[in-house]
């Protein structure tokens, strides 16, 4: 019996009189890509800030592997295994690719006072050189991250979220305005970090996706969310022969 | 290609070295004065370029902590205690202090910082300026003698120098160190975005608060030597005004540039002093300056030492676009 | 109790020349994001204006009008195309360090090109005093807080209640809105400038007739007007009149009862501890901070 990696119950957040999520629950399993999707205002982005510590929830239970992780900040959850992506993009722009990923990860290594005795890359630079290949950018390796062309930013948005080794990662629109060359290979790239046994343990993907056929190829399972509330959750197949979802939201 | 770089950036700095240890032959008595007077600013702007040019924090308040250091030292002499306790003291306080301001800077941000930096200075201008029973008021404290070492005296210009410029070499190495650590990527991460930072795990509030105290020792150090520099200290150099100039001087050497400081502190300091007897030209430096400060935000934004890369941004688009020329060239005599 | 509404009351005085320069500041935060530096410079420069119109022979009315004409061509229409356009696109910081080499250049060029001293400086208000129930008070202090009140009203009631001026409140709000509406961005965010130019001239007027035109008059009043601006709440024009006034009351009451050599900490202090607690000011709304 698997226990669930990610545990969210009964999450509640409103704006003033907007109830912007209204009692979300659901489960992600170890190894599993979980796919979120809903039309804009349904609370997909809220859920996810509540639950990487960004904005307080009114109400709610999360848990990461049994433990309680409500209310922790982003730095705490760094720590304990989440990592994510942003909707803007989110690089070191005065930093080179490299030094980006090296410093996705240098603050799980030891602590704050021996860091100023280790070495520039902690030890990272392997890690680093190898993601670099895995996401095709070697040859902007050393090029300020700030000078890159959108596409490989978001590569490297993506890379530095995967650093750290995660076991959880949460994706905000992976795809949001990338040239459709570029989706199909961001696709292969977080199927391959999913199923790569050399990152040590299994990675487990949140991901919010307006891009429907990405979604419906990448993902294990999806959940649909309309107006702040689960309208199903299911397998690709199940949720595009789902009536209801159809028509809010598919259909047409 | 990037060793190249680096041989060619030792060499030019063995030379520089060369070159500071040896110019004081060359140079009269205040000559030597001026240098020393150059290098301790450049130890104080370091501090300021890590704190801000490197950490991103806005900083309009390192002057007070340049004046803790000198008044540090100025007390504890007068008070009969020797130069080589004074010395760490002001370093010390200047790191507790500059912690203290660390934690405005963790409720608020960039503009607010700068004036709330700010007023913190005027507040410690205020405590030099009245509080007459420990800092002589503007009359200030005089009368400071320059240390000895190890039996040597340092009190000519010329062996004050030479401890300055040790002192300087000592600290930029320390720096240079601690940048090309972790946690120089830390506080550059800082700097370039912190939410991002955050959420990758970097404790942005631990680094906020040590890129203001570790930038202040800097200042503190530079304070300290400054008091047995000139010999007397009064609030003058302290003011808002001065923290501001130094935060100029950041910008004009190039904020996040190693060598900044050196620049910056020699179009700061060193040249208003040169004027300074030059009939009619030493009422207009400021004036110069200001402008010149105007101009080149407009023109060259990230200061001096961004030339370099400047030009090579430049020659790299206009090989980007010879190339795409030649493509499209190329295709049309296919077609 | 004399003794406090006396200086409750010219504190008021003082204030409204802070609310001046505060509310300034704040419209071209609002329509540009511009943090001018140099607002306390931009104080001095017209007062050294009319002196020399002045000293040419003009009148005192004309040489008002002719300061602000010129004021509102430099530290309007120059200020603008010559710095901030340019500035504009790199952000906040360039235009900040830009206007700090600014106010420099502008306070030390007087000083090297004009004159280093002190200068008298006519009053718009005649010499009188006036003893209401036990409390004197000035005609000066009166005036000052009278004219004040009214520019800032007026400043107030264009912006609010004419087309231009609300143009200009929607370019504030939503610069790209405002232009697909068909509203001439640059042209209401010169206005803006210009009105920054004329207050600019009004405080001078006001302010320097107690204080006297010297070179470095601008140095103090630019922080303060900046520290009563936040004070008062960066987002809302009200805030500025009211920050400026509370600073002006309370640094005179601190002179009196504290110390008079803390007073320019006053400012300081209560900007501190609003920024630590209603970090959007007394009379401003809050900004969520967005992911």
């Amino acid at each position: 019996m698997n226990h669930p990696l990610l545990k969210v119950t009964g999450l509640k957040k409103a704006y003033g009189a907007i109830q912007a999520v209204g009692g979300v629950s659901f489960e992600v399993m170890p190894g599993e890509i979980f796919g979120v999707i809903g039309p804009n205002g349904s609370g997909k982005t809220t859920m996810f800030n509540s639950v990487l510590g960004q904005i307080t929830p009114d109400a709610g239970e999360i848990e990461l592997n049994g433990q309680s992780i409500s209310g922790l900040s982003p730095l705490a959850l760094s720590r304990r295994g989440v990592g994510r992506t942003f909707q803007t993009l989110q690089v070191f722009g005065k930093m080179t690719v490299r030094d980006n990923l090296i410093v996705a990860a240098q603050e799980h290594q030891g602590s704050m006072l021996s860091r100023i005795f280790a070495p520039g890359d902690s030890g990272l630079g392997d890690r680093a050189d190898a993601l670099i290949d895995q996401f095709r950018i070697r040859h902007v390796a050393h090029t300020l991250a700030g000078t890159l062309s959108y596409g490989q930013q978001k590569l490297v948005d993506i890379a530095m979220a995967f650093m750290a080794q995660p076991a959880l990662v949460l994706l905000d629109e992976p795809c949001a305005g990338v040239n459709p060359s570029l989706v199909g290979g961001i696709s292969n790239l977080l199927k391959e970090l999913n199923q790569n046994p050399k990152l040590g343990q299994q990675s487990s993907f949140v991901v919010i996706e307006h891009n429907m056929d990405f979604v419906m190829d990448l993902c294990h399972r999806i959940m649909v969310m309309v107006e702040g509330r689960v309208m199903a959750i299911g397998t690709p197949a199940e949720i595009r022969a789902n009536k209801e979802v159809l028509d809010a939201y598919l259909g047409n | 290609m990037k060793l190249l770089q680096h041989k060619v950036g030792l060499a030019f700095t063995l030379a520089a070295a060369a070159l500071l240890l040896v110019a004081p032959q060359y140079l009269k008595n205040y000559g030597v004065y001026l240098l020393s007077y150059w290098l301790v600013f450049v130890i104080a702007i370091m501090g300021l370029n890590l704190t801000t040019g490197y950490a991103g924090q806005k900083s309009l308040g390192h002057a007070a902590f340049f004046g803790i250091g000198a008044y540090t030292v100025a007390i504890l002499m007068k008070a009969g205690f020797s130069f080589w306790l004074g010395l760490p003291a002001a370093a010390l306080i200047c790191f507790v202090v500059g912690l203290v301001l660390g934690f405005p800077a963790l409720r608020v941000q960039a503009i607010y910082l700068a004036f709330a930096t700010l007023g913190f200075n005027t507040a410690i201008w205020l405590v030099m300026r009245n509080e007459e029973w420990l800092t002589g008021g503007t009359f200030g404290i005089n009368n400071i003698t320059r240390p000895a070492l190890w039996g040597y005296s340092l009190e000519g210009n010329r062996p004050y120098y030479y401890f300055v410029l040790a002192v300087t070499l000592v600290m930029a190495g320390l720096l240079w160190g601690l940048l090309r650590s972790p946690w120089g990527k830390a506080f550059k991460a800082l700097r370039d975005n912190p939410i991002r930072a955050e959420s990758l795990g970097i404790d942005i509030r631990n680094y906020t608060l040590l890129s203001f105290a570790i930038g202040a020792v800097y200042a503190g150090v530079a304070g300290a030597l400054f008091a047995s520099l000139v010999q007397f200290i009064e609030p003058a150099p302290f003011t808002v005004g001065a923290s501001i100039m130094m935060y100029l001087m950041v910008v004009v050497g190039g904020a996040g540039y190693f060598l900044g400081p050196v620049l910056g502190a020699a179009v700061g300091v060193v040249l208003p002093e040169w004027m300074r007897d030059v009939p009619g030209v030493a009422a207009w430096y400021l004036p110069i300056f200001g402008s010149a400060v105007v101009l080149m935000m407009v023109w060259l934004p990230d200061g001096l030492l961004s030339i370099p890369d400047r030009l090579k941004e430049r020659r790299a688009a206009r090989e980007a676009s010879a190339l795409r020329a030649a493509n499209a060239a190329k295709m049309k005599a296919r077609s | 109790m004399t003794d406090f509404l006396q200086l409750f009351l010219s504190g008021l005085a003082t204030g409204s020349i802070y609310a001046l320069a505060a509310l300034g500041f704040t419209l071209l935060w609002q329509a540009s994001g511009t943090i001018n530096f140099a607002q306390g410079e931009f104080v001095m420069l017209p007062a050294f204006m009319m002196l020399g119109f002045m000293s040419l022979g003009a009148p005192m009315l004309v040489s008002v009008v002719c300061t602000v004409l010129l004021a509102v061509v430099l530290l309007g229409w120059v200020f603008k195309r010559g710095l901030v356009d340019p500035l504009f696109k790199y952000g906040m910081m360039p235009i900040v360090v830009a206007t700090i080499g600014l106010s420099i250049a502008m306070r030390n060029g007087v000083r090297a090109g004009y004159s280093a001293e002190a200068h008298p400086f006519p009053s718009l208000f005649a010499d009188k005093i006036y003893n209401i129930a036990g409390v004197t008070v000035t005609l000066q202090d009166i005036g000052t807080f009278s004219l004040a009140l009214v520019i800032v009203m007026a400043t107030q009631a264009f912006l609010a209640k004419t087309v231009t001026g609300r143009a200009m409140q929607a370019v504030a709000q939503n610069t790209e809105s405002a232009s697909v509406l068909g509203i001439n961005v640059p042209r209401m965010i010169f206005y803006t400038f210009a009105i920054n130019a004329v207050l600019a001239v009004a405080a001078a007027m006001l302010v320097t007739p107690t204080y006297l035109a010297k070179f470095d008059m601008g140095e103090g009043l630019g922080n303060k007007a900046f520290f009563a601006a936040i004070i008062g709440g960066f987002n809302n024009s009200r805030g500025a009149l009211l920050g400026g006034l509370i600073v002006g009351v309370c640094e005179n009451l601190a002179a009196a009862y504290i110390s008079p050599a803390y007073k320019d900490a006053v400012a300081l202090v209560i900007f501190m501890v609003v920024i630590l607690f209603k970090p959007q000011g007394l009379l401003g709304k809050k900004e969520e901070r967005k992911v």
